[in-house]
C-alpha cells in the first residue's frame, strides 16, 4: 500500500478543509455579483423612466396587463387565506379564551403582511416570469437589436412601461386583496364561527390603523417595482436559445420571489419599529 | 482609395473566443459587398459592430470619413439612421402587426400617424411583392419566405442609404431564395444604397455581389469581384466555392 508523504496529505487535508469555504466565498462572491448587477439594472431603467422619449400607449397596455388580468387570481388568494387565517386564529385563540381576537389578529395580518406579501407573489408568479419569457424571446429572435437599428431604445419601450405599470398597479391589486381577504375572514367567521356580523366589522375598523394601510401600499409599490425589476432583468440579458428563455423565466420568478420577502422583511422592521 | 464604409484592424473577442483579429474593408458607395465565410467566422459580428450593437476591443469605422467606433447617444442614433439591416430570422415584433413593423423606423414604436404609415407600408409591402392584406396580419401568421419579405421591407421602409443582410436566404427553399435575392438586387439598386450581405449561400453570392469577399480565422483572406471569385488562387476560397469538404478549412472542431 501507498504511504502518502507527510506534505501532501496536509495539502489533501486542507483541501477538503477549504473546499466548503472555497465554495462558501464563490457563492457570497455571486450572490454580490448578481446583487450589484441587479442594481445598476435598476438605476439605468430609472435614469431613463425620467427621459424622453415615453410610451404612455405602452404603459397603459401593460397597466392592463398587470392590473386588470391580477385581479381574479389576486382576489381568490386574499379569499382563501383570509377565511383560512380566520379559522387558525379562532382554533389557536380558544386555547387561551381569546376567540373574539379573530376581526383585529386578521384585519392586522391581512393588511400588514398577507395582503401585499401573497399579492406580490401571486403577480411575480404571474408577471414576472411573463416579462422574462417576452423579453428573452426578444433578445434570442435578434428582436431587441432590431429595435436599436430601428432607432428605438429598447429600454424605454420595453422595460420603463413596464417597470412604471407594475409599481403603479400593484398598490392597487393590494387594496383589492386587503378588501377581500378581511372579507373572506368576516364570511367565515360569521357563517361557520357564529360571530355577530355587525360586531365583526366594529372591531374590525376599530382596530385597522392608517399607518397599516400606508404600510401595505408602500410595501405593494416596492414589490411592483422589484417584481417587474426582476422579470425584465432576466429577460433583457438572457442569451443561449430556447433553454436560456427557459433559464431566464425560472430565474425571474425565483429573483422575485426572494426579493419580495427580503424587502417585506425590510419595510416591516422599519415600519413597525418597537 | 477611399469608400463609403473603411473599416481598419477590427479586433473582437468574446472572452477567450477571439472572433475579429484585426479585419481591414473598404466598401465603396453604391457597391454590393458579400461576404462569405464558414459558420461562426463572425461575419455577424462584424455586421452589428458596424451598427453599435457591439463595442470592439480596437480598431476604426468610417463612416464617410466618420469614426463609428465610441459614438454614443444622439450622435450614435445620427449614425444609425444611414442604415438599415435585414436580420436573419426576420426579427419581426410579434406584438405588433406587420404594417406597424414596417413602419417602426418612422414611428419609433409611437401609435400615431396610423392612416399615413398604413398607406406607406401597403406601398412598400408592394415594393417587396407582397398584397396590401398581408400589413393587417401579424408576424407570426406568415410563412417564413413572406417574413423574410416583410422583415427586408421594414429595413428598406425609411430609405437607408446602406443595407444589410444578414443570411437572407437561410431557410428558405431555392426558389424563394431566388426571388429574396431579385429583390435584394432591385431595391439596392433603385435606392441607390450600399449594400453588405453575408452568406454562406453561393447562389445568392452570386446573384447578389459586385464585390465578394471572405472572412476567415478573424481576418478578411481575399477579395475581389465576383466574376474572380471561381479563379481567385486562393486555397480557402476555391474550397468554399466549391463547397469541398477536404481543403485548408478544417472542418474538425478545434474549438
Amino acid at each position: 500500500m501507498h504511504v502518502p508523504d507527510r506534505s501532501t496529505a496536509l495539502g489533501a487535508a486542507a483541501d477538503t478543509l477549504l473546499k466548503p469555504l472555497i465554495a462558501l466565498g464563490a457563492f457570497a462572491l455571486g450572490v454580490l455579483a448578481v446583487v450589484g448587477r441587479l442594481a445598476i439594472f435598476a438605476a439605468q431603467a430609472v435614469a431613463r423612466a425620467f427621459t424622453p422619449p415615453w410610451y404612455p400607449a405602452r404603459l397603459l397596455e401593460q397597466m392592463v396587463l398587470i392590473g386588470w388580468f391580477s385581479l381574479p387570481v389576486v382576489g381568490l388568494t386574499a379569499l382563501f387565506t383570509g377565511a383560512a387565517l380566520a379559522q387558525q386564529i379562532y382554533v389557536g385563540g380558544q386555547r387561551f379564551s381569546a376567540e373574539a381576537t379573530v376581526p383585529a389578529v386578521t384585519v392586522i395580518a391581512i393588511v400588514r403582511e398577507l395582503g401585499p406579501v401573497l399579492a406580490g407573489l401571486m403577480v411575480a408568479g404571474r408577471v414576472s416570469s411573463a416579462m422574462a419569457a417576452e423579453l428573452a424571446t426578444m433578445r434570442v429572435t435578434e428582436q431587441l437589436d432590431a429595435m436599436v437599428t430601428l432607432r428605438t431604445d429598447p429600454w424605454r419601450y420595453l422595460i420603463v412601461p413596464r417597470i412604471i405599470a407594475s409599481t403603479i398597479m400593484l398598490p392597487f391589486l393590494v387594496l383589492v386583496a386587503n378588501i377581500i381577504g378581511v372579507l373572506g375572514g368576516y364570511a367565515l367567521a360569521t357563517g361557520r364561527l357564529g360571530f355577530n356580523a355587525a360586531a365583526y366589522l366594529a372591531t374590525t375598523r376599530r382596530y385597522l390603523e392608517t399607518e397599516d394601510i400606508v404600510s401595505s401600499l408602500v410595501k405593494a409599490a416596492v414589490f411592483g417595482f422589484l417584481l417587474a425589476l426582476a422579470g425584465c432583468y432576466h429577460g433583457f440579458r438572457s442569451s443561449g436559445g430556447a433553454a436560456g428563455v427557459g433559464r431566464a423565466t425560472t430565474n425571474a420568478v425565483v429573483a422575485a420571489f426572494v426579493l419580495i420577502l427580503l424587502f417585506n422583511l425590510i419595510i416591516t422592521i422599519l415600519a413597525f419599529n418597537s | 482609395m477611399t469608400g463609403r464604409i473603411v473599416i481598419r484592424g477590427l479586433v473582437k473577442a468574446f472572452g477567450s473566443r477571439h472572433v475579429l483579429e484585426g479585419v481591414d474593408l473598404r466598401v465603396a458607395k453604391g457597391e454590393s459587398l458579400v461576404i462569405i465565410g464558414g459558420s461562426g467566422s463572425g461575419k455577424s459580428v462584424m455586421l452589428k459592430i458596424i451598427l453599435g450593437l457591439i463595442r470592439p476591443d480596437a480598431g476604426s469605422i468610417l463612416l464617410d470619413g466618420q469614426e463609428l467606433v465610441g459614438l454614443k447617444g444622439r450622435a450614435q442614433e445620427t449614425a444609425r439612421a444611414h442604415f438599415g439591416m435585414l436580420f436573419q430570422g426576420g426579427a419581426l415584433f410579434d406584438s405588433l402587426p406587420v404594417w406597424r413593423n414596417v413602419t417602426f423606423a418612422l414611428t419609433h414604436g409611437k401609435p400615431g400617424g396610423g392612416k399615413v404609415m398604413h398607406a406607406l407600408a401597403v406601398r412598400v409591402l408592394a415594393q417587396v411583392g407582397l398584397e396590401a392584406r398581408v400589413a393587417d396580419l401579424k408576424p407570426a401568421e406568415l410563412s417564413g419566405g413572406m417574413q423574410k419579405r416583410v422583415a427586408l421591407a421594414r429595413a428598406i421602409a425609411a430609405n437607408p442609404e446602406i443595407l444589410f443582410f444578414d443570411e437572407p436566404t437561410a431557410g428558405l427553399d431555392p426558389i424563394r431564395a431566388g426571388t429574396i435575392n431579385a429583390l435584394i438586387r432591385e431595391r439596392v439598386a433603385a435606392l441607390g444604397a450600399t449594400a453588405i450581405t453575408i452568406t454562406h449561400d453561393m447562389a445568392s453570392a452570386r446573384r447578389i455581389a459586385d464585390r465578394v469577399a471572405m472572412l476567415h480565422d478573424g481576418r478578411i483572406i481575399w477579395e475581389g469581384p465576383v466574376s474572380a471569385m471561381d479563379s481567385s488562387g486562393n486555397p480557402f476560397v476555391d474550397q468554399f466555392v466549391h463547397g469541398r469538404a477536404e481543403g485548408p478549412v478544417g472542418t474538425a472542431v478545434t474549438g
